[in-house]
């Protein structure tokens, strides 16, 4: 398998796998303009989804669509970072998630929009337009939070101990990123790091909120490791055409 | 067959709506990004608004159905992606129309924007997000009538 595929899986299943974890929200939010903002961001990640993994299925012509590397692949074939495929939770925790992975997808689309492909560099453009707003939106919610009545801000609390030890990840690099950062293509993710905790904290300190000290960090999922939810959410996301293969709409 | 101008297929696709603002044209909106013809086969390049729009398929179907029903059967659909799409291609005639539709179009600062049905400045936002995504909901302080903004990108 190229490294251009592997990276571009990377891309896009983790669009794809949070925009699924937000849908589950549909129709659960706790307020209409929450219900909506989750829906569109599900709905922005989902396209953005698809631009990468229609770029991978060109790229690999095996035969496989978009479609098809959603929907028939199984966990251990899946590149997302284990951030995203953690479970909604409380209010806050789906909020410390989006704005941890909305603060480091700003950073790599900015970066990948001067990348030597120049499919990678359009999608990327388009992209990061809208990751703007979601970063807007998740810092807000996080401020307000945080800086808000005894209990929002324990919760704001306990959804980052919780999440921090996944957000490590998103620096951690191997044989494919080094391989193509030669080739100009993709993102040096160890100089997005410094940037990305100086927006963590300049966001905390408004938030009256604590940067934890801890910086042990969860790893596996760019390498096919996951935790055990991937596994529960592909089987929900991808039942009917398990069931019923090959069904069309 | 008898030629057909590029400017002819430009005049057929302003009588195409938006689906989900059909006030707006698909040529007001920005989104037909090139017209041109390939020997004899048109090439339309349509670039999204935004990456999850669900109504660009419906916009590829509704210029393939305009264009046939003028007789034009060899046709191809691009997407295109680069530049992407910015809320400045919208023309003037847009903006009016989207005014005139109670949606407020987008203000490059997005400290002045006014309330469609009575122009007043005195607007609060309450939520990123409106009934699409490229929408923002306000309120209007004056007149106290909700409105969508089309958010700038």
């Amino acid at each position: 398998m190229s490294a251009l595929f592997e990276y571009l899986l990377r891309l896009g299943d983790t669009d794809l796998i949070l925009s699924h974890r937000l849908s589950e929200l549909v129709g659960h939010a706790p307020a209409i303009e929450e219900e909506l903002a989750i829906g569109n961001t599900a709905l922005d990640l989902l396209g953005q989804a698809q631009f990468w993994l229609d770029l991978a299925a060109d790229i690999a012509k095996d035969g496989r669509d978009a479609d098809k590397l959603v929907y028939l692949r199984d966990a251990g074939e899946y590149r997302d970072v284990l951030l995203v495929e953690q479970p909604n939770g409380d209010f806050a925790h789906t909020i410390a998630r989006q704005f941890f992975f909305d603060a480091f997808h700003q950073l790599q689309l900015a970066a990948l929009t001067k990348s030597s492909h120049e499919q990678i560099a359009a999608i990327a453009a388009k992209s990061i337009k809208e990751v703007n707003y979601h970063l807007r939106r998740s810092r807000d919610w996080v401020i307000t939070l945080g800086d808000g009545s005894e209990e929002s801000h324990q919760r704001m609390n306990t959804a980052i101990d919780d999440l921090w030890s996944y957000t490590g990840e998103f620096f951690e690099m191997d044989g494919v990123d080094r391989e193509l950062i030669a080739q100009g293509v993709a993102v040096d993710l160890e100089e997005l790091r410094a940037p990305w905790v100086q927006i963590v904290k300049n966001t905390f300190d408004e938030a009256t909120l604590i940067i934890p000290q801890n910086n042990w960090a969860q790893r596996g999922g760019k390498r096919g490791v996951h935790t055990e939810h991937l596994g529960f959410l592909l089987a929900e996301m991808q039942f009917l055409q398990r069931a019923y293969p090959n069904a069309t709409w | 067959m008898v030629a057909v101008s590029v400017d002819d297929v430009w005049l057929w696709l302003r009588e195409v709506p938006d689906p989900e603002i059909p006030v707006i044209s698909v040529v007001d909106l920005g989104i037909v990004v090139d017209v041109r013809w390939d020997n004899d086969q048109l090439i339309v390049s349509v670039t999204p608004t935004y990456s999850g729009c669900p109504a660009t398929a419906v916009i590829a179907d509704d210029i393939r159905s305009a264009l046939h029903s003028r007789g034009l059967n060899n046709l191809k659909l691009e997407t295109k992606l680069a530049p992407p799409w910015t809320t400045d291609w919208i023309s003037e005639h847009g903006k009016q129309k989207l005014r005139e539709f109670g949606i407020a179009p987008p203000s490059p600062r997005s400290d002045v924007i006014a309330c469609p049905q009575c122009t007043s400045l005195k607007v609060t936002k309450i939520s990123e997000f409106g009934s699409t995504p490229c929408k923002a909901q306000y309120r209007c302080d004056t007149c106290l009538e909700p409105f969508d903004y089309f958010k700038c990108i």
